[in-house]
């Protein structure tokens, strides 16, 4: 009622000054808008572009549009064998991150005050350490003969050759759930937050056990909170690059590393520009695909 | 003929005392009310109750049987948060249809109990419906309706009201009251709305740190007041000192220039406290001239200055002239109206 009053005197002068308004937001939202452009959506459209132009080992790149390099995809099981591995490991590394990074963050949430802000800590304190570092320390460890693991389970007999790690796929989805893991937590401890404090409590009262409560009440209800993490981690570590290079190296090649090869050493951009944009593309499809999913099911729940 | 007892019941988080020597015996049936402001132990005593506490001291029986013993989600108690703790992936049937599903009554028996015990509530055709997309008045029927299909021998309301606006709330409570009698549930609410436990309650039990003030009905914690928190925390009250002058025969009892014969049995200053509607004006009584009058419909309410302090005044609006801001007038009562307590005490 005294929010229409309040407006009321507003309106006589309207006409004059809503054009004015109309075009505001546009000039306000301008300087953003031109970033988004010149940063994102014209190198974007360029890639894109590019995927589509030929390349000779002597002619280099000529701007002419066909589909070669699209072909190649498509008919050479390499890369269905590269991309399978791709979405193989990103799937390990979401399914890995969900089991553990639930559990952790309902323990976390449950921890008293000073308790809760040191784990807490712990656990974004691999994000305040470059990617390349944490990757690094699993080299150690792990690393051949020489890797600080290895050698101690074999100085104490309990196995005879070095556990296989490095070039492993085990070896990267092991290096990139724990480099994801921070984003698996965050995410459902965010659901938890929103979970009233009594819940628990009444579920209780009505004669549940803790196992039935856990099952029937808290799953359910971080269950989006689960989701939007592993879209998260899915999508990060399908185009993750550090790691995959790192762990993975030359012979274990993934999308973002083959693309990157393409450009750098072959120096055929317009085929590692095919892979580029194909990755991107499945990865829109499955996250939109995905979210479009977790909304509908949980609609009527959360909105 | 004892149902609820609690016996000398303390609890206390590391040196802070929170509840200090409870003790209450409740009958089969009854409405008790814990009231007191926040802080006052109050919550602190329902989850006792409830078993998501334990008590430091003393005993809590059901029908004889230490409670104590028994985990919380075998007590079979219904408790109603303030919070309502809907489970909101779940519909409003299927909420109620819990506490059923945990003690494995069979499928057809429990679909007819859930929709009995929403009818009652008045949410039939709501069965379907998320917590999410109801109003705080719907929402506070589910979580009772959940509480109360599971029969249970207590119910435990934990400032339900608490979260509804003025209306819905005087009609939620009319309408707790009328399910509460056709049930029959012994039932306890803790609240820090007076007006609240008293139209509800059987007894009120006030309370103020961690203590126990008085132990009565809305009637007799209201009209006598044992402490002076209980006279200042139920409604308005004014507090007058007074003096027993022994010098006359027979003695009689003085507050400026309110007098009345002394009752027998009391002795030095006292306090007297009258309640605002129990006052009114006369030709003689104390001294006292009106500060501001506030027109409220069915009643007035005037702020005097009186000998003896500022006095509170509630008039019915029953069509008599009413004295005007700034008129001297001379307070009086009815010596049966007023409670006396030695001064001092608390």
């Amino acid at each position: 009622m005294s929010a229409m009053v309040d407006t009321a005197p507003a309106h006589p002068v309207a006409p004059a000054r809503d054009e004015g308004r109309a075009s505001a937001p546009w000039a306000l939202a301008a300087p953003a808008l031109m970033l988004f452009l010149g940063v994102l959506v014209i190198p974007l459209a360029m890639t894109v572009l590019l995927s589509f132009h030929d390349w000779g080992q002597y002619k280099g790149i000529e701007p002419v549009l066909i589909l070669k390099n699209w072909h190649e995809i498509a008919t050479d099981p390499y890369y269905l064998e590269m991309f399978g591995r791709t979405f193989r490991i990103a799937l390990l590394t979401t399914l890995i991150t969900a089991v553990l990074g639930a559990p952790e963050a309902y323990i976390l949430n449950r921890m008293a005050g000073p308790w809760k802000s040191f784990f807490l800590l712990v656990i974004l304190g691999p994000l305040l350490i470059s990617v390349v570092a944490r990757t690094l320390g699993w080299a150690l460890l792990f690393g051949g003969n020489n890797g600080l693991v290895n050698k101690l389970l074999m100085s104490l007999g309990l196995i005879d050759a070095p556990l296989p790690f490095m070039f492993t796929e085990t070896g990267v989805v092991v290096a990139l759930a724990h480099v994801m893991m921070p984003f698996m937590v965050l995410s459902v401890w965010a659901a938890l937050q929103r979970l009233d404090p009594q819940i628990e409590n009444a579920a209780t009262s009505l004669g549940a056990g803790s196992f039935t409560i856990m099952r029937r009440i808290i799953m359910p209800q971080i269950m989006p909170g689960v989701l939007a993490g592993a879209i998260i981690v899915f999508s990060l570590s399908a185009s993750a690059f550090a790691t995959p290079a790192i762990i993975g190296g030359r012979r274990l090649k993934v999308a973002a590393t083959l693309a990157y090869d393409e450009f750098l050493n072959t120096l055929n951009w317009p085929l590692g520009a095919a892979v580029a944009v194909l990755l991107l593309v499945a990865l829109v499809l499955i996250v939109v695909g995905s979210n479009a999913l977790i909304e509908r099911r949980y609609a009527e729940v959360f909105r | 003929m004892s149902f609820l007892e609690l016996d000398r019941v303390g609890k206390r988080f590391g040196p802070t005392t929170v509840v200090d020597d409870f003790s209450l015996v409740v009958r089969k049936g009854e409405f008790i009310s814990f009231l007191g402001p926040s802080g006052c132990g109050k919550t602190t005593t329902l989850q006792m109750i409830a078993g998501f506490l334990d008590p430091s001291r003393g005993a809590i029986r059901l029908e004889g049987k230490d409670l104590t013993a028994v985990p919380p989600a075998k007590r079979g108690l219904g408790i109603v948060f303030q919070s309502y703790a809907l489970f909101p992936h779940l519909t409003a049937a299927e909420n109620v249809a819990f506490g059923l599903e945990m003690r494995r009554v069979p499928r057809a028996e429990r679909g007819e109990r859930v929709r009995a015990t929403l009818a009652m509530v008045g949410l039939e055709g709501f069965e379907e419906r998320y917590p999410r997309r109801m109003s705080g008045g719907q929402q506070q029927r589910v979580a009772l309706a959940r509480a109360l299909v599971i029969r249970p021998s207590v119910l435990l309301l934990d400032e339900p009201l608490s979260n509804l606006d003025a209306k819905l709330r005087e009609e939620m409570q009319i309408e707790l009251r009328q399910i509460q009698r056709n049930l029959g549930t012994t039932t306890i609410l803790v609240t820090h709305d007076q007006s609240e436990a008293m139209s509800l309650s059987d007894r009120i039990v006030v309370m103020s740190q961690g203590r126990i003030e008085q132990i009565g009905t809305p009637q007799e914690t209201y009209e006598r007041p044992a402490t002076t928190f209980v006279s200042q925390f139920l409604g308005k009250t004014n507090d007058f000192a007074a003096e027993i002058d022994r010098g006359t025969a027979p003695a009689r009892l003085i507050a400026g220039s309110w007098s009345a014969p002394a009752p027998p049995g009391v002795a030095g200053p006292v306090t007297i406290s009258v309640r605002p509607e129990r006052i009114g004006f006369g030709e003689a009584g104390l001294t006292a001239a009106v500060v501001t009058r506030i027109f409220q419909g069915n009643h007035w309410l005037f702020q005097c200055d009186s000998e003896c302090g500022p006095a509170i005044v509630i008039r019915q609006n029953d069509g008599t002239p009413q004295p005007a801001e700034g008129e001297a007038v001379r307070l009086t009562w009815r010596t049966e109206d007023m409670s006396l307590r030695a001064r001092g005490s608390v």
